[in-house]
Order: C-alpha cells, then sequence, then structure tokens
C-alpha cells in the first residue's frame, strides 16, 4: 500500500502546490544540511541494512561520498529505501536528491522521466538463476519455464524480448519488492530467478540453501548501473557525476584511504590539483564546493576500487570479479574524464 | 390590471429586497459554490500540467497504444508482450472483475449460511458462526491474504511431486491444473438445447404455480425441471455423438503444460476475499432476519410450516429488504479490496497499471484510470443493487 500511497502523493504533489523539485539541488542541500539519497531497500553489495541499522553498499558508498562532496563530512546522509517501482516517483517528486539505487540507464528513462543519468558505477547485465537439481546448463533450455521477475524493471521488458526472440515459452511470476521474488523463488514458485546478474549472487546468498542454486553463463542485456538526478539542474548533475570520477580518477593516480595524506605531499601537478593542493586552482569552486571535495570524497570512502571490493568484490561475501568494472587501463569500461 | 390581481398584490406583503429574498440568496450561494469548485479543478488541472513541465514530465494518454513489452501471468483475452499497454490494462480490469464476482457470489452465499447459523438453535452450530465472525472481522484482510498465499504456497507440494488426482486433475504450488474441454462442431446445439431447457422449465415452473393457486395441487417442479435443464443438453450431446475432447494438463520439463489453470494468487485471493466480506455479510444477515418480527415466525409455525420453509419462504424474503441495501457497500468493498492482489502478485488492474506507471513514469495518468474505472464498477455496481432493492420492494403489501 505504500507505493500506493506514495504515487499518490507524487499525484497530489503534482495537483497542488509549488513543485517540490526545486530548481537548485546544492542550496536546497546545504540549506536542510544533509544529502537525501534513494537506496535499494534491500540488495546486499549494493544497498542493505546490516542488523545494526547501518547502510553498506557500492551504492550507498557513492550517497557519501556526494555528502563528503558538499559538506566534507560523509555522515551527512540521510537514506530512503526504495523498491523498484517507488524509486521514480520518490525523485520526481523531490523528496530525494539523487537516486543511487542500483538504476539502469536506458532512454526512455531519461527523456521521458525527466531524469539525468553519466557516470555508470556499476556495469552489470541480466542472468538467470536456477536449482541445480534441474540440470540446467544454458538459458535457452527455460522454455516452458516458470519465471520470478521483480515488476516495474528492466529486466521484466529484456525478459519477455529474450525469450520471444530465441521462440520460447515461459510464466511470468511478478512481485512488486524483492523480498517477496525472493521468497516466491525459494518456496518454488518458478524455476527460475532473473535480474542483474551481480543481483543474483547477492540474492543467492540470503536463499535457505545457497549451493543448490546455479547462476547460468548467459547475459542478455546490458544494464549499465547508476546515480540519477533530475533533468534542469546542471550543477547538481556535474557535483554527482564528478564525485563517482573522482574515485575512478583516484584509482587510476593509485590514491587510496590509507595513503591519501601521504599522497598530499606529491610533486605530481595532477595530483596536486586534484586534492586541492594547487592554489590557485578553482576546479571546486567552480562545482560550487570546497576545493578539497575530491579529498573530502576519498577520505571518506575511498578510490572506485577500494569501494568495489569492499562491498561487492573479494572484500564481500559476493566476490564478484572486476570483468568490466574495472579500469579502462586493465581492461575495464571505468573511465574518468580528466579532472582539470 | 383586474380586480382580482390588484386586490392580491394589496394584500401581498412588501417583497424584500432582492438580497434578503430567500429565493435569489439561496440562488446566489449555490452559483458560489459551483464558481468556486469550477475555479479549484481548474487552477488544479492547470497547475499540474506546469508541474509537469517543469519536471520535464510527458503527458497525456498517447502511450497507452505503445507497445507494453512486459508480459502477464493470467490474461482472460489473448495476451502477449506485442500487445499494447491498454490492452494490459484491459487484461488486469478482467482479472479484477473476475475476482470480485466469483468472490461475491462465493460470500454472499457463504454469509447467508453463516448469519442464518449464528441464529442456529443449535449450540454448536451458533458457536461456530460466531468464532468465525468474530475472527474473520477482527483480522486485516492483507493478514489474511497473506495467510491463504503462503499456506498455499508452502503446504502444498512443488512441481516434481504434483498430487495427481482423478480425471487429470493436478494440484501444486503453482497452482491447480484441471482438463480444458475442446468442444468439437456442432456443439453450439448443445448449447442451444441448454437455453431451451432454462426456458421451458421457467414455463414450467409458472404453470405449476397457476395450477397451485387455482386447485391447490401443487405438479412435480424440482425434479421436472432437473430433466428439462441437464437432460435436454445431455440427449442433444449424445445425439451428436459426444463431440467433445479434453486438453490433458501433462507434465513438461519444468512445468505442467496444457490444461486450464486456477494459479495459487487467484486463488489465495478469492479464497481470503470471500471469507473476510462473509463475516460481514453474516452479521448484515443476521441482523436483517432479527429485523423481521417474531410473530411472523410464529405465525408460520402455527400454520404447521416447517422451520426450513419458515426461513425459506417467510422470514427471508421480508429479511431482504433489510439486508440488501447495506450489502451493496460490502460488494463494492470485496470489489475495492480486491487491489490488495498487488501484494501477491496478481495481475489485477492496480498490479498491471503500477507496473505500467513503473514503465512509462505517468503516474497522473494511471492514478487518474484507476480512479476512473474503480468508479465506474462502484457505480454500476450501486445501480444494479438499488434496481434489486426497488424490485424486492414492491412485494411489501
Amino acid at each position: 500500500m505504500k507505493k500506493t500511497l506514495l504515487t499518490v502523493a507524487l499525484a497530489a504533489a503534482a495537483g497542488f502546490g509549488a513543485s517540490a523539485a526545486s530548481a537548485d539541488t546544492l542550496d536546497n542541500v546545504k540549506q536542510k544540511g544533509f544529502v537525501q539519497c534513494g537506496v535499494n531497500n534491500g540488495l546486499a553489495g549494493f544497498g542493505s541494512q546490516d542488523s545494526a541499522g547501518n547502510w553498506a553498499g557500492l551504492d550507498v558508498d557513492f550517497c557519501k561520498a556526494v555528502a563528503a562532496a558538499v559538506f566534507g563530512d560523509a555522515t551527512k546522509v540521510k537514506y530512503t529505501p526504495l523498491s523498484a517501482k517507488d524509486r521514480f516517483p520518490a525523485l520526481q517528486s523531490g523528496e530525494v536528491d539523487l537516486l543511487a539505487r542500483n538504476t539502469t540507464w536506458t532512454i526512455s528513462r531519461d527523456t521521458q522521466l525527466g531524469f539525468n543519468f553519466r557516470p555508470i558505477n556499476y556495469y552489470d547485465g541480466q542472468g538467470f538463476m536456477v536449482k541445480k537439481s534441474l540440470g540446467v546448463k544454458s538459458a535457452l533450455e527455460l522454455s516452458g519455464a516458470a519465471v520470478c521477475v521483480q515488476t516495474g524493471t528492466t529486466t521484466e521488458l529484456n525478459l519477455a524480448d529474450y525469450f520471444k526472440s530465441n521462440k520460447m515459452e515461459y510464466k511470468p511470476v511478478v512481485f512488486e519488492k524483492q523480498e517477496e521474488v525472493d521468497a516466491a523463488y525459494d518456496a518454488g514458485r518458478c524455476d527460475v530467478y532473473t535480474t542483474d546478474q551481480s543481483g543474483l549472487y547477492a540474492i543467492r546468498l540470503t536463499l535457505k540453501q545457497p549451493d543448490e542454486h546455479e547462476i547460468l553463463p548467459e547475459i542478455i542485456s546490458k544494464e549499465p548501473l547508476g546515480p540519477a538526478v533530475r533533468q534542469g539542474d546542471d550543477k547538481w548533475f556535474d557535483i554527482v557525476s564528478f564525485t563517482h570520477y573522482a574515485m575512478v580518477t583516484a584509482e587510476e593516480f593509485g590514491i587510496t584511504q590509507a595513503n591519501l595524506d601521504e599522497m598530499l605531499k606529491s610533486e605530481n601537478p595532477d595530483i596536486k590539483r586534484f586534492l586541492g593542493e594547487e592554489a590557485e586552482s578553482t576546479i571546486g569552486k567552480d562545482l560550487g564546493l570546497d576545493n578539497k571535495w575530491a579529498y573530502n570524497v576519498i577520505k571518506a570512502v575511498g578510490n572506485y576500487g577500494e569501494s568495489f571490493e569492499r562491498n561487492v568484490g573479494q572484500g564481500s561475501p559476493l566476490k564478484i570479479a572486476r570483468g568490466l568494472n574495472n579500469l579502462w587501463s586493465k581492461g575495464g569500461l571505468q573511465y574518468a574524464p580528466p579532472i582539470r | 390590471m383586474t380586480m382580482e390581481e390588484a386586490e392580491l398584490s394589496a394584500r401581498r406583503p412588501d417583497r424584500p429586497v432582492f438580497y434578503n429574498d430567500p429565493f435569489w440568496r439561496s440562488l446566489a450561494y449555490q452559483l458560489l459554490t459551483i464558481l468556486v469548485l469550477a475555479g479549484a479543478i481548474v487552477w488544479m488541472w492547470t497547475n499540474t500540467l506546469e508541474n509537469l513541465k517543469r519536471a520535464n514530465l510527458s503527458s497525456g494518454f498517447g502511450f497507452l497504444q505503445s507497445r507494453a513489452g512486459f508480459d502477464l501471468a493470467q490474461a482472460l483475452i489473448p495476451y502477449s508482450s506485442d500487445s499494447s499497454y491498454f490492452r494490459a490494462l484491459e487484461v488486469g480490469l478482467l482479472n479484477t472483475l473476475a475476482v470480485a464476482a466469483l468472490g461475491i457470489v462465493t460470500t454472499t452465499i457463504l454469509g447467508l449460511l453463516i448469519g442464518i447459523g449464528r441464529l442456529s438453535s443449535n449450540w454448536l452450530v451458533r458457536k461456530l458462526a460466531t468464532v468465525y465472525v468474530e475472527a474473520f472481522r477482527n483480522i486485516p484482510l492483507l493478514v489474511i491474504i497473506f495467510f491463504w498465499y503462503k499456506g498455499v504456497l508452502n503446504a502444498l507440494p512443488n512441481v516434481r511431486e504434483s498430487i495427481v488426482m482423478p480425471f487429470g486433475m493436478i494440484l501444486n504450488n503453482r497452482g491447480f491444473y484441471f482438463p480444458a474441454p475442446i468442444f468439437g462442431e456442432g456443439s453450439i446445439l448443445i448449447l442451444v438445447a441448454l437455453a431451451v431447457g432454462i426456458l421451458a422449465a421457467f414455463l414450467w415452473s409458472r404453470r405449476a404455480k397457476a395450477q397451485q393457486m387455482a386447485t391447490g395441487k401443487r405438479p412435480p417442479v424440482f425434479w421436472v425441471n432437473v430433466a428439462l435443464v441437464l437432460g435436454l443438453p445431455i440427449l442433444t450431446f449424445l445425439v451428436l455423438g459426444a463431440p467433445l475432447t479434453f486438453d490433458m494438463p501433462v507434465a513438461g520439463k519444468f512445468n505442467i503444460s496444457g490444461g486450464n489453470i486456477v494459479g495459487p494468487e487467484f486463488m489465495s485471493l478469492y479464497l481470503a476475499l470471500s471469507f473476510y466480506t462473509a463475516a460481514f455479510i453474516a452479521e448484515i444477515v443476521r441482523a436483517g432476519i432479527r429485523g423481521v418480527a417474531k410473530g411472523q415466525t410464529e405465525a408460520a409455525y402455527a400454520l404447521g410450516i416447517q422451520p426450513g420453509r419458515t426461513m425459506r419462504l417467510v422470514i427471508l424474503p421480508q429479511a431482504l429488504r433489510i439486508i440488501i441495501p447495506p450489502m451493496t457497500s460490502q460488494y463494492l468493498n470485496l470489489t475495492k479490496n480486491s487491489s490488495l492482489a498487488v501484494a501477491i502478485g496478481y495481475a489485477d488492474l492496480v498490479a498491471v497499471g503500477g507496473t505500467i506507471l513503473n514503465q512509462t513514469g505517468r503516474a497522473i495518468e494511471v492514478v487518474a484510470i484507476w480512479l476512473l474505472i474503480y468508479v465506474s464498477i462502484s457505480l454500476a455496481t450501486s445501480l444494479f443493487m438499488n434496481w434489486f432493492n426497488r424490485k424486492m420492494a414492491l412485494v411489501e403489501r
């Protein structure tokens, strides 16, 4: 019901009063003293709460990074857990300043929904998970299966297209919340679970018997996941974009949370400029931030590689390989425009 | 001016000035209210459009013609991912109507039985009915829906350990499968025979009633009607050479394929809605029966009418007049409550609309469609029930 209420609230907000989506998000954020960040309501590795109620994940790190860039303090962030269906109204209505919720960038979301996407903090693709006992080795053997999927996702659309183009039949079993999909799959309501492959790894860990499930090799779609902001606020869009690029740049320079203060003494002009040590540089000021913004970001969450390994990579239970998410110089796709 | 008119106008007291005249004054207030209301609507409308534009959102209902791109688990009319959003909404609406219509029938029968049960002279029946009403009335509907859904999912075996029942029926936690009849050539004649049978039964009942009125003797009605309604179609069926085959459900690699299927989502929603609303209907029925003067029962007993017939022929027809109006709101509630389907993934109007909303981002349009459709369904139900109520009220003497 909460969803419906939120949706109706959005409709009402658009109907009455001035638009909540203020044109100057940065001023608004500075005024209230924190960044309101829309995150996943429970996806290990991307956005989830531990038993003590602390948020963690790749997307949560990104929220912290933006808070650090704006305030120099990563704790000045509040989280709004959102389901797949709630997330867009929440951003449109101005309930959140930033949506970092493993959201796929598509042209229709960019144009019709009135959002802006730019940096991609996780290159993903849609995959399938099945019970090992079925003996399925390829997604092409899935004709006739019942498939569990979360509604209102690109996943739902890719699924229909994939089965149709391969002339296979399937029975969709659709839920609004990811927990509901998890429970239905675990109870055997469906044979196959489909979502972004990173999500499948995370979800498999939460099943009753993780070892009995396997993730099929096929990746049937491109799912570039990244933060989204409202269209029409270029300043805020730049801050959000370059927060991610700062994390990638730091990895390129070899700057880590640990060696950050040492790096301040670096003679490399690129690094000096990046960390705000170059006196006459106005990069931070031009963004509307402090000149030490990038320093603050790395201080708070480390570089992109560190955040990746900590949340979804070798330092996490997910153990996902860097793959496409490695630096461009190491065979991946993570590439940052020069900070100069 | 004639004499009378002059006399009249002279007798009439002075008319007050127009702003003190009750007629003009009430007219002015009504006009003002309408203007304010219209103004508010216009303001809301323009403001909405302006805000949508400011938020860089597109608006309008044109998107309904675009390709939906997603599949639905249960569709009563042909639907695929190539169909339009509009078609998807139609499927959702039909699913809502299906669960509401079946639910209304079941809940009425159940509620009637329990309501009568609460007044039973049998201690156990009376107490059981009371426990039922108190339990279901006091549990939130959503909890009941979850109870049935989790119950169905967890209690029934998975697809590989399906319960196989006679006549090719199969039950597992993916649903209830039963053979789908495929009618061969000439089957339309069976339907014709059925229609003829019903018509004949109707005429026979009328004739029997007339005869009873005239002679006091009632010719056999029940068994003759059964023979007419069931016998005629069966006879036709046999004469045609039994043109009927079945599409049997067969276990496939993953799923059972073929046959008809009732999914667990539909099943649990339907059961939960029926059981929940039945508790309220039972109370309405009880109140209605209590509302009929006790003298009616006593009079019937004094005439030697058996208790069952007293209830059916004397009490219930009178109680119905009290029962029908509040029943309407229970039917409306059931229909609207079916929107809780979204919690268990049944593809009803709200669930399908929600998917469309999320795929297209047209929140206001989709919400408007929801409102419009639910209001239409409710008004249609009300109209029907009002008609039915008037028809029943005419019996009053």
